[in-house]
């Protein structure tokens, strides 16, 4: 019995110790998301490859128009 | 090529690349942290790059056969647009190597042979323009093309990979490699090389139509 209750109490210690270095090894930006302040960076960068696409179609209409008249 | 159909795929490709790389889980690594995110945007620009500078090949092949201007127009600009995604992916390899490994510039056998590539290409510009006759200049500068291309391909693909790199995938193909990548980066990291290299493919096809024009106007 003595044994097994060792054996048990090594096993959480080594757990324990393993979630640890899991939680606090490497720093990620975790907290940046979950505060939710990450969505905003995103929002604008999209507006801006959005505002670049629309301004690439727009560029492209004009040379339509241009290889019309051409013709 | 008129169709917008690839264009509007192009777009919503980089977007969701934009969206899923900011907001996706990613392997946490130390030194790297979320730096990592930076793949799905820096590695796109040399993709766009490699596959303007193919087309670029390409056509020059096209028009050394059949002697069409359109192919030569073509072959220069895609050689012009991979260019500015080569310079664009030195730019944001420079900002991400100094805050991963140290500096902006460490020698890295990757780093010095892209350099190279892209010297090689802007002399093909420079040779290029230094001639007026038409037929002359689309000839010897598509003969250059034809070798600068395969060059490219070795300084970016086989030297660096014979020695030690700090970019990853040694002896391999890092993006395509099952144990380079982390499995969870892939679904951002595939559609954010295609949307760039369509976006890349359709910026050649504008500056190519108004090289046309220019063509007939001139």
């Amino acid at each position: 019995m003595k044994k097994f209750l060792f054996v048990i109490c090594f096993l959480c210690l080594t757990a324990a110790s393993i979630f640890a270095q899991g939680s606090s090894e490497v720093e990620m930006a975790t907290e940046l998301r979950s505060s939710g302040k990450i969505y905003v960076v995103v929002a604008v960068l999209a507006a801006i490859f959005i505002g670049l696409a629309f301004y690439l179609f727009s560029i492209d209409n004009r040379l339509k128009k241009i290889e019309k008249q051409q013709k | 090529m008129n169709k917008s159909w690839w264009k509007i795929l192009a777009i919503v490709l980089v977007l969701f690349s934009i969206i899923g790389g900011f907001l996706f889980h990613v392997p946490a690594k130390p030194i790297l942290n979320e730096s990592i995110r930076n793949i799905h945007f820096h590695v796109p620009m040399w993709f766009a790059m490699i596959t303007m500078l193919a087309v670029s090949f390409v056509y020059s092949i096209k028009y050394l056969n059949k002697g069409n201007e359109n192919d030569d127009l073509m072959a220069v600009e895609s050689a012009n647009v991979g260019i500015v995604f080569g310079i664009l992916g030195l730019i944001t390899g420079m900002i991400w190597a100094n805050f991963t490994w140290g500096e902006p510039w460490s020698n890295d056998p990757k780093q010095n042979s892209s350099a190279i590539a892209l010297l090689i290409y802007m002399a093909y510009l420079v040779l290029r323009n230094s001639m007026d006759e038409e037929q002359k200049r689309g000839k010897i500068s598509s003969v250059y093309n034809v070798f600068a291309f395969p060059i490219m391909v070795v300084l970016l693909f086989v030297l660096p990979r014979m020695t030690d790199s700090l970019h990853p995938g040694n002896g391999g193909n890092p993006g395509f490699n099952t144990k380079d990548m982390a499995p969870e980066l892939r679904p951002v990291f595939y559609p954010a090389c295609l949307g760039w290299i369509l976006v890349s493919l359709w910026i050649t096809n504008l500056r190519f139509r108004i090289r046309k024009q220019e063509n007939l106007n001139s």
